[in-house]
């Protein structure tokens, strides 16, 4: 792994720290890909690290009965997946989706070294890093660098939910939009201020790099909430969701998809599941609130025939460790599982056994999937990429889209 | 360029901006300079002490061993320690004693970047960096090499003579001294046992734990010994290429984010590397050179989420009714004291801005000083066990951070009493020449007449002020 790290990112010397761009990114001042298919991403991010046993749960297993004698979940109270498998009961609605056919689940899903902190493990996730490679810009964001779209407006391809950006929507040349709420984003954009100060970006053109740069990002930012806003005011939306800051968040984006066509990802995040203390209730609480969510965006998106057209895809940080701590909650692990929800599932199901219980590394799960490989799968079977040119690297894909 | 736009670039960039004083002062630009490398006395920030430490919950290190009530009273502890701690910090800054050494402290915050989320492993490590910020490099660099939240940032207490962990070893020459390509995997693992042992107690001291110590033979950037960590240090203070790495990123920071001039910063380095890594020196060189004043070099930096803040404090000072909207502000611009994104810092630069943070950012003097109410909703931090519990039994919707920028208090009285005495006429080009890194045109400046209000002449100086600060030049120095 060492020396595959020199090499992979490999700078001048005079480089520094704020300017770590790995030389595969530079790739993209070629032609990248376009931008064509019709397919919908959602990434949905788990923050905080969410267990992945209490999530599927394995029920035939002593073992985890054994690590888990006041926070396991009852056989009887799992929902039936398989006979050796159950979901969170709070999962009622993804169980339907799942009986059907439209939920893949993977397992042990991680990463060689975990690393145990949320920000670093976060980061590394969010940037497709090695444990020991620090990468200043995100895979999504690196996908937008590469994306090549004629007649379609960049800086709409990818929108965050919320008044931050993610690094993972962050790239070298391009970012995506962040935005909470499509009515607030448009009054702010349009603010006469706003609006007038624009006019002065001649001034800056021939002047200073950087204020030009600024001048440019305002304008693009006018023009994204204005597109978006146009597109979506007519609209009314056919299902009832709950009225919660996900819930909000998965109508924003199911009225984004169903009145424009621009954007090819979208990023929300929810939490926190940092369930140290007290985690069947707080964990449960946060399923409940994902799971009708989801439901009424699902039910949307099939009323208006587009649920083939889109992918959800959840992760988190890490998973929790296998054994339960002294708080009724549990402490920070490694390998956790990912849930795909869409129309287009080519293996729906369990995709992969889960972690054997009997095989830990020190009280933690070990990871059978490499979180890049689930990337370079989505990039390229999903988004119709080169996901090595993103990725820096090749990976194995999995079968699942 | 006239000696008062040298002033006011030279306090933008060795400061948090120019005062009212400076501006008006006339004062040549040798002796700013002199002034500002030469800080008074530096006012140690605590915001809790080892007694403090040694009584309270803080020191216990293993979670595992306390109950959930003694975890959650720790947890706001830590919480609200820390939140005084960035405020305290932010005070300083604001403050007219020491700008150039809070400035290059804040530069070596993110230069040595850790998160630790203990308050009192944070005050440690700043009192260090704010020490060291103008003298020597080597110092600082020992001291933060022994600091407990660097220790347990790059989990140098996991590295043990049986099992060496490589990650402090590693950060240490790839970000902290040579860049990377100025040494191989086996300089990383041979300086990595050097530092085994390298550890702090329960109280937050340094300790060599002997027993864990590599104490064989190590050889480390062609050199062959019994090195210890500090022999390690030594030995990458030897390197020209420690200088250079570091004068770079120096050069990057306050001169030119965009582009380098590499022929300068090899002179500058071997200065630096000849003085012995005396940074007072290096930042002379700097700040009384002529190039510093090029036109190129200037506006050729935006503002961090903390400059911009502090900036704008300075100006006009307020009074924030609740410390937490500055700190929401910070987390949900981007750049939180106490809390980079990893460990080599904030990206700075262009990364700074994207399409939200950027009308953020220019709507910001107009909540802080007119009517304008911002809602915000800052990302949930991710280790917010105590406070999701709380409030999903409080307001069981909201999970992110919500809050409100509105209204602050805002004393006016210096601001409005220097700028009364001028011409009506004259004052937007003025408040321009003093708010704006470089010039905006008489038609750009006319664009903002539609928005000041003229009732009177404070009204006329605030509003105009408001505007400024709202423009996309005022992001950048």
């Amino acid at each position: 792994m060492n020396i595959s790290r020199r090499k992979f990112i490999q700078l001048s010397s005079l480089a520094s720290a704020s300017m770590m761009v790995p030389k595969f990114l530079k790739a993209f001042e070629r032609p990248g890909f376009p931008v064509t298919n019709g397919k919908i991403l959602v990434v949905l991010q788990l923050s905080g690290g969410n267990d992945g046993l209490n999530t599927i749960i394995p029920y035939r297993n002593d073992l985890y009965y054994k690590a888990r004698p006041q926070i396991s979940i009852k056989r009887d109270d799992a929902l039936f997946l398989t006979d050796d498998t159950g979901l969170n009961p709070s999962f009622t609605g993804i169980k339907n989706l799942f009986d059907e056919g439209n939920v893949s689940i993977l397992n042990s899903v991680g990463y060689s070294e975990p690393n145990r902190s949320h920000f670093r493990s976060m980061d590394i996730w969010q940037t497709a890093s090695q444990a020991s490679e620090l990468i200043a810009t995100g895979w999504l964001g690196r996908y937008l660098d590469g994306a090549v779209c004629t007649d379609c407006n960049k800086s709409t391809l990818a929108i965050e939910l919320d008044d931050s950006l993610s690094l993972s929507m962050k790239g070298e040349n391009l970012k995506g939009l962040a935005l909470r709420d499509i009515n607030q984003f448009y009054r702010a954009s349009k603010d006469s201020y706003l609006s007038k100060v624009l006019a002065n970006e001649h001034d800056q053109k021939h002047q200073a790099k950087l204020a030009g740069y600024l001048y440019k990002t305002l304008r693009e930012t006018v023009s994204s909430a204005e597109y978006v806003y146009e597109h979506n005011k007519a609209w009314i939306g056919t299902q009832t969701y709950p009225d919660t800051q996900l819930g909000k968040r998965m109508k924003t984006i199911a009225s984004l998809i169903l009145t424009q066509s621009e954007t090819k990802v979208y990023y929300v995040s929810h939490g926190s599941f940092d369930t140290h203390v007290g985690q069947r209730n707080q964990q449960d609480k946060l399923f409940k609130q994902m799971d009708e969510a989801m439901m009424a965006f699902v039910a949307e998106l099939k009323a208006n025939n587009r649920f083939n057209d889109v992918l959800v895809m959840t992760f988190s940080e890490f998973g929790r460790r296998v054994g339960e701590n002294a708080s009724n909650g549990t402490d920070h692990g490694t390998a956790s599982n990912m849930f795909f929800i869409g129309g287009g599932l080519k293996a729906p199901g369990i995709y992969n056994e889960m972690s054997d219980l009997n095989d830990l590394d020190q009280g933690d799960l070990k990871y059978q999937i490499d979180f890049k490989q689930v990337y370079a799968t989505v990039l390229n079977r999903w988004l119709d990429t080169d996901p090595q040119k993103i990725l820096g690297r090749k990976y194995d894909q999995l079968k699942f889209i | 360029m006239t000696a008062q736009e040298k002033l006011k670039h030279l306090y933008n960039r060795a400061g948090f901006g120019i005062s009212i004083a400076h501006w008006q002062g006339h004062v040549h630009i040798s002796k700013a300079v002199r002034h500002l490398l030469h800080p008074k006395m530096l006012h140690p920030l605590e915001v809790t002490n080892k007694e403090d430490w040694q009584s309270s919950n803080m020191k216990v290190l293993k979670m595992m061993e306390i109950s959930v009530e003694e975890r959650k009273a720790r947890q706001k502890l830590f919480r609200e320690k820390g939140a005084e701690l960035n405020m305290d910090w932010l005070r300083q800054m604001i403050g007219e004693e020491n700008p150039l050494n809070e400035k290059m402290a804040l530069f070596w915050h993110g230069h040595f970047a850790t998160h630790t989320d203990n308050p009192y492993f944070d005050q440690l490590l700043l009192q260090q960096i704010r020490t060291n910020a103008l003298g020597n490099f080597g110092d600082m660099l020992r001291a933060v090499a022994q600091s407990p939240a660097m220790l347990q940032f790059l989990n140098n207490q996991q590295n043990k003579k049986q099992h060496p962990n490589e990650n402090f070893a590693r950060e240490l020459m790839e970000l902290f001294t040579l860049g990377r390509g100025h040494y191989t995997e086996t300089d990383i693992k041979e300086a990595a046992k050097a530092f085994t042992g390298w550890s702090f107690n329960e109280d937050g001291h340094f300790e060599l734990k002997e027993k864990q110590h590599d104490n064989t033979s190590k050889t480390f950037l062609g050199k062959t010994g019994n090195f210890d960590g500090n022999a390690v240090l030594d030995i990458l203070l030897e390197q020209k290429q420690t200088a250079i790495f570091i004068t770079q990123k120096i050069y990057r920071y306050f001169v030119n984010e965009e582009s380098v001039d590499a022929q300068r910063v090899q002179l500058l380095a071997q200065d630096f590397y000849t003085s012995n890594y005396n940074i007072r020196s290096l930042m002379y060189a700097i700040l009384s050179s002529d190039w510093f004043y090029d036109p190129n070099n200037i506006g050729a930096h935006v503002k961090s989420p903390i400059e911009l803040l502090v900036g704008m404090n300075r100006t006009i000072i307020m009074d924030f009714k609740s410390d937490k909207t500055l700190i929401n502000l910070q987390r949900v611009l981007g750049q939180q004291l106490f809390a980079p994104p990893n460990v080599a810092g904030w990206s700075g630069g262009r990364n700074w801005i994207d399409a939200s943070s950027l009308v953020i950012r220019m709507q910001l003097s107009e909540a802080f000083f007119a009517s304008k109410e911002l809602h915000l909703e800052a990302k949930e931090p991710l280790d917010s066990e105590v406070t999701i519990e709380h409030k999903m039994q409080a307001h069981k919707k909201a999970q992110g951070e919500r809050f409100k920028v509105g209204q602050v208090d805002a004393d006016w009285a210096d601001y409005l009493a220097f700028w009364t005495s001028y011409d009506e006429k004259e004052l937007p080009r003025q408040l321009a020449d003093y708010l704006l890194p470089v010039p905006i045109s008489d038609e750009s400046l006319a664009n903002l007449y539609a928005f000041i209000d003229t009732t009177n002449k404070q009204t006329l100086i605030q509003s105009l002020t408001i505007r400024l600060m709202g423009l996309p030049e005022y992001q950048l120095c």
